[in-house]
């Protein structure tokens, strides 16, 4: 008996959990969509996103592609294909490891900073006095972060990917000595747009999940400098999760054989 | 007699299993300076934030100039809230803005007043404080607690409020910090011939803002009356908090819950 009543329990709180996120999505979203935006602070987390992520998703990108290229080699040389590389190079990048990092990446980095932002802001009664300034928080707060998020992750997938590409280029012509200009041939000869397409939805979801949870978690953190450290793990844990689900999904959508 | 600015009927809050307002009733009249008095975690924020909506009580009524609040729509809200200036216990200034920023937030954003007449306004509005203009291009944190409740003041009254709240205007600043707020708020409260409700467990400043005080005890108004009969209120209650004293009606929960 009190093992069904613990587990209707939990299974009340996932619900009041899921309805509330849902509600602070629906909320956010319709306030994205209607005037008056702030651009002002969509363009601050814009730079925040786009500009500031670059060196570590680059550095994430460079030595992926490098290590794919080197790892590939050793495999592929047991039976003699090596001169595949470069094609699997290209793919596992656009298709999953560019935005897959770069979103995990940029969890660590936004999802993190947003959620001790707003936590902060909501702990110490910055969020109510936005309120009673006629501005409402969502909109405020939370929809320029979305818009940014879902921005500026393709873009920035977009570095990745050539960055990424040139690591494997770089181990491919200076290590493992193939000829530069047939790695390059390779590398284009079986790309087609939707390795590179399905990647920048990716990034566009993955880039909307970090804002969301970095937003939501921050938005209902309570009781404090540990109320705040609480949302910032949640937030980085609960988008890394779901940017592995989602991965899956749209990996799914586009790539399911018929 | 007229309406009420604000009149609270029967208003109840809880959180889990606490109840935190058990049967707020209050009115505030235009024009008047209003002080509630009352020991710490008594439901006085909660109080002010159920008026302001910030949070939505569980039962009860809560009327502005006559108009029901508690259901009100979020536009409804955002218009209804114009009318209200408040100055937090924190003073919860944005410390991703500049100063001047946050006094000329309510204009810029809510008002859709150009920045460079609200930056004007903000720097008058400072000086109203008390405040130089070099401060506004100061960041909230280079402030001392004192000054973040000047900044916090001017901010409230930047939009010209027909209605000011203060929470704990004086609480964590020195007694003679304490008394240039106090001074500051009955000035400005006059200039802008607004209604007044303040919040405080500081019987100095209480004396020298009221009109009428009223005590929130157990999540009731358990006083009201003027703020000259608050030292003979025949209430023991009273008696007890305006003298401070340990032994009285009011049990202090020394143990925790
Ligand atoms: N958002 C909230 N969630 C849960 N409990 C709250 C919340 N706000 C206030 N409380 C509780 O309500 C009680 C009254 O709080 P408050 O009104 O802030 O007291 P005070 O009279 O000191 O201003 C406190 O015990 C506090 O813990
Ligand atoms: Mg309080």
């Amino acid at each position: 008996m009190g093992f069904l009543a613990a587990t209707g329990r939990a299974f009340l709180i996932f619900l009041e959990a899921t309805g509330r996120l849902a509600l602070f999505t629906g909320s956010a979203l319709s306030h994205c969509v209607r005037p008056p935006l702030y651009p002002r602070q969509i363009l601050r987390q814009m730079i925040d996103i786009g500009y500031y992520s670059l060196p570590v998703v680059g550095l994430t990108a460079l030595f992926t592609g490098m290590v794919l290229a080197l790892q590939s080699y050793s495999g592929f040389s047991r039976f003699q294909a090596e001169g595949a590389i470069a094609t699997v190079v290209v793919l596992s990048i656009t298709r999953e490891l560019g935005p897959v990092l770069a979103g995990l990446m940029v969890a660590g980095r936004i999802g993190a900073a947003m959620a001790a932002e707003i936590g902060t802001m909501r702990v110490t009664e910055q969020i109510d006095a936005l309120s009673t300034l006629s501005t409402n928080p969502h909109k405020y707060l939370v929809a320029p972060r979305l818009i940014a998020g879902l921005t500026m992750v393709p873009l920035l997938v977009i570095v990745a990917d050539i960055i990424g590409v040139f690591g494997g280029f770089l181990v491919g012509v200076y290590r493992l000595d193939f000829n530069a200009a047939s790695y390059i041939n390779r590398t284009w000869e079986f790309l087609q747009p939707v390795d590179v397409i399905s990647g920048l939805v990716k990034a566009a979801i993955f880039g909307f999940l970090i804002a969301l949870m970095g937003c939501y978690h921050g938005y209902h953190s309570k009781g404090g400098a540990q109320g705040v450290g609480a949302a910032t793990t949640n937030a980085v844990v609960s988008a890394s999760i779901m940017i592995l689900v989602w991965n899956y999904l749209i990996t799914g959508l586009f790539f399911s054989t018929k | 007699m007229s309406t009420p600015k604000i009149a609270l009927k029967n208003v109840t809050k809880h959180f889990g299993p606490k109840k935190v307002l058990n049967g707020i009733d209050l009115e505030v009249a235009k024009g008047e300076s209003l002080v509630v008095i009352g020991g710490s975690g008594t439901g006085k924020s909660v109080m002010l934030k159920s008026i302001l909506g910030l949070l939505t009580p569980d039962s009860g009524s809560i009327q502005v100039d006559g108009q029901e609040t508690t259901r009100l729509r979020s536009r409804e809200r955002e218009k209804l809230l114009h009318k209200f200036g408040m100055l937090f216990q924190g003073a919860a200034l944005f410390d991703s803005l500049k100063v001047w920023e946050n006094v000329a937030f309510g204009l810029i954003q809510g008002a859709h007043m150009p920045r460079a007449q609200a930056k004007e306004i903000a720097v008058a509005k400072l000086g109203a404080v008390g405040l130089t203009p070099d401060v506004a291009e100061l960041s909230p944190s280079e402030l001392s607690g004192g000054m973040q409740k000047r900044v916090g003041l001017a901010r409230a009254i930047a939009d010209e409020p027909e209605i000011i709240f203060f929470d704990e205007p004086t609480t964590g600043l020195d007694p003679i910090m304490a008394d240039v707020i106090n001074e500051l708020i009955v000035q400005c409260v006059k200039d802008l011939g607004a209604t007044a409700v303040t919040i405080t467990h500081d019987m100095a400043s209480a004396r020298k803002i009221a009109d009428r005080i009223a005590m929130i005890y157990q999540g009731r108004i358990i006083w009201t009356g003027h703020a000259r009969d608050i030292d003979d209120s025949g209430n023991a209650y009273v008696d007890q908090f305006v003298h401070g004293r340990a032994d009285g009606p009011i049990k202090m929960q020394i143990k925790a819950l």
